[in-house]
């Protein structure tokens, strides 16, 4: 009886196997008809990397200033030169007085203005101590923070200069590295942003919708009558899904490298590995999504306002965590978005190993297992 | 004649809290028969149905279907009944050809069989030009059809057909009809819901439920004869005007 019993054990699998294909078929041939829907799904990471990295950057290039030069002596000029010639300054007007300085700033050209007193150069030589006044305009405080910052470090790389030549007996030197980003370009924060958004999207709410409407139209009950386990239903509409968000994970990465310059310092394995990670949790959260709403437009309200909100607003990526008040704070440690953002940050910007980030991983690992746990039991609910 | 039957049903209950949708229903559905299951909105035939689908877990009650026991051998049962219900149940989006192989894959069948198949339904259906076609694109009449050739596509002992020619025209229903006789000669028993009276009489047998209970079972003509009617119309209307319960 024994081969007999394996023959039919191994026509089972034989069977299974069938069905699972069969049916993972059809949902790719369901993607491949709505090219619309492709081609936004493929198309959105693309479009997102290229908006946040060539518009929407928070990095400060070619300022416009002004310059009120009282002194008119060799170290202004070469002050002013510097100034000039670094990438963020564009010296736009040289004024003559005080009252010119707010004029230029109503007139909205210039975001800052550098006042030189007079006598510079010989307070500098003599007294050993001149001074630089530095006036943004606050109307915009990021801005203004940064270009003064930018200036005062353009106004120190000068002063060192000088100094090294005239060798002070003592000097504090304070030097200021910016670690894992030393260009502080904005890349480093939105890649990371970037990945998690288009990937909650492509599998949460697509997920989501592609089920309720096989609800919707009654085709769900059919698969259900059908010998094929519900398990296998839910995990063959995930199964496209996963490879499309694949696709847009190599994607994000090559974009990010190649002409956005963001470099992948650590392992392209563990960085690849966490992203499936965070695209299973996105997909398990898709089907309880599901398995909840009762119409496609409240899959798509679902997916949108309770995930893709939280994602952009309490994961770190637009608004750093450590400002916000305590209860947000709190809410943001439910979001899996967050746990991702540290972990890709981590790992393709500071080059880290599983040893700095077990602890994230760990936490959307269970995150997986309870979102699925809880999507099976409820769709199995659904069937009694 | 035990195992002429091939549903059994005993005092099959569903209850959802205090509400009793199918209460304690008993018959029989014999090999081979068109069984009409008729009941106004509301009067748990659906319910009924899907219990003996496996889709639904009876409260109470016994009942086997193909000879499997509705508590316990649910796969078995899934495997043994096609069904096709009163929502479109073919993928629009999906060529004629397409939908074909994917029912055939979730039913198991190899890929010799589902080509076979495939090409026999489509000269059966004069549909071969269309084979290539998405379904979406066809006519609702020979969508339905193909909707009944997929249900019986697996070759299942019995097919549960929910309101299968709601929104079809009267030619449609007839030739839809005439699907449903060749399917019986073939020796698949046909278990079938319908709001239409004149589609009751087609049938070998009906069951009429009224408030989740069974109030009537035999052939059209005894019923007729029974209740003093000249059709089944008036039968139904008879037995329905009794119910408590307001339909949805």
């Amino acid at each position: 009886m024994k081969p007999q019993q394996h023959t039919q054990a191994k026509q089972k699998n034989g069977a299974a196997r069938r069905q699972f294909f069969s049916f993972v078929k059809k949902e790719l041939l369901h993607i491949w008809r709505d090219k619309r829907t492709l081609f936004i799904l493929l198309g959105m990471p693309v479009v997102q990397i290229i908006i946040f990295g060539f518009a929407l950057t928070n990095e400060v290039k070619n300022s416009k200033i002004a310059v009120l030069d009282q002194s008119k002596d060799a170290a202004t000029a070469s002050l002013i030169a510097e100034l000039n010639a670094s990438r963020y300054f564009d010296v736009e007007a040289n004024l003559t007085s005080y009252k010119e300085i707010e004029a230029a700033f109503k007139k909205g050209k210039i975001k800052l203005a550098v006042l030189l007193p007079s006598q510079f150069a010989e307070d500098l030589k003599h007294v050993n101590k001149a001074s630089v006044q530095l006036i943004a305009d606050a109307s915009d405080p990021n801005v203004a923070n940064t270009l003064t910052n930018y200036a005062t470090a353009v106004i120190m790389d000068y002063q060192d200069r000088i100094t090294n030549k005239q060798r002070l007996p003592y000097s504090i030197n304070v030097e200021t590295r910016m670690l894992y980003n030393p260009q502080l370009k904005g890349a480093y924060n939105f890649v990371p942003g970037v990945m998690a958004m288009v990937l909650l999207l492509v599998c949460t709410m697509m997920t989501a919708i592609t089920i309720v409407r096989e609800k919707e139209m009654g085709t769900m009950e059919i698969m259900l009558v059908s010998p094929m386990r519900p398990q296998m239903v839910v995990i063959a509409k995930a199964v496209p899904y996963f490879l499309l968000s694949s696709i847009n994970i190599a994607s994000i990465l090559l974009l990010s490298v190649f002409a956005l310059e963001v470099p992948i310092n650590g392992s392209l394995l563990l960085l690849v590995t966490e992203s499936l990670l965070f695209t299973l949790v996105s997909l398990s959260l898709g089907l309880l999504i599901s398995s909840a709403a009762a119409s496609q437009q409240v899959a798509m309200f679902i997916s949108l306002v309770a995930l893709f909100l939280p994602t952009v607003m309490l994961s770190g990526f637009m608004f750093p965590i450590e400002n916000m008040p305590f209860p947000l704070r709190m809410i943001s440690n439910i979001v899996p978005a967050k746990w991702f953002y540290i972990i890709v940050r981590s790992v393709m910007i500071k080059g880290v190993g599983l040893a700095a980030v077990w602890k994230e991983t760990l936490i959307l690992t269970g995150m997986l297992l309870f979102f699925l746990t809880v999507a099976i039991k409820r769709f199995k609910i659904r069937l009694q | 004649m035990a195992s002429d039957k091939i549903i059994t049903v005993d005092h099959l209950t569903k209850r959802f809290g205090v509400f009793t949708a199918v209460d304690a229903i008993t018959f029989d559905v014999h090999k081979g028969e068109i069984f009409g299951f008729l009941g106004a909105n509301g009067a748990g035939k659906t319910t009924a149905m899907r219990m003996l689908c496996g889709l639904s877990m009876p409260t109470s009650g016994k009942a086997t279907v193909a000879g499997y026991d509705v508590y316990t051998q649910n796969e078995q049962i899934k495997k043994s009944i096609g069904y096709m219900s009163q929502k479109f149940s073919l993928y629009e989006d999906l060529t004629v050809k397409e939908n074909m192989q994917l029912y055939g894959g979730i039913y198991g069948k190899s890929n010799a069989f589902i080509k076979e198949k495939t090409a026999f339904i489509l000269e059966h259906l004069h549909l071969q030009d269309e084979a290539n076609k998405l379904v979406g694109s066809l006519p609702l009449g020979w969508k339905q059809k193909l909707a009944f050739s997929v249900a019986i596509f697996h070759e299942p002992e019995i097919v549960f057909l929910d309101e299968p020619t709601g929104g079809v025209d009267p030619v449609t229903r007839r030739e839809f009809w005439n699907m449903i006789y060749q399917a019986a000669d073939n020796g698949i028993t046909i278990f079938v819901t319908t709001h239409y009276m004149d589609e009751a009489e087609y049938c070998n047998r009906v069951s009429i439920m009224v408030d989740g209970k069974v109030e009537a079972l035999d052939t059209p003509a005894m019923l007729k004869q029974q209740y003093q009617s000249a059709t089944m119309d008036d039968v139904f209307l008879k037995l329905a005007r009794k119910a408590t319960r307001s339909g949805d």
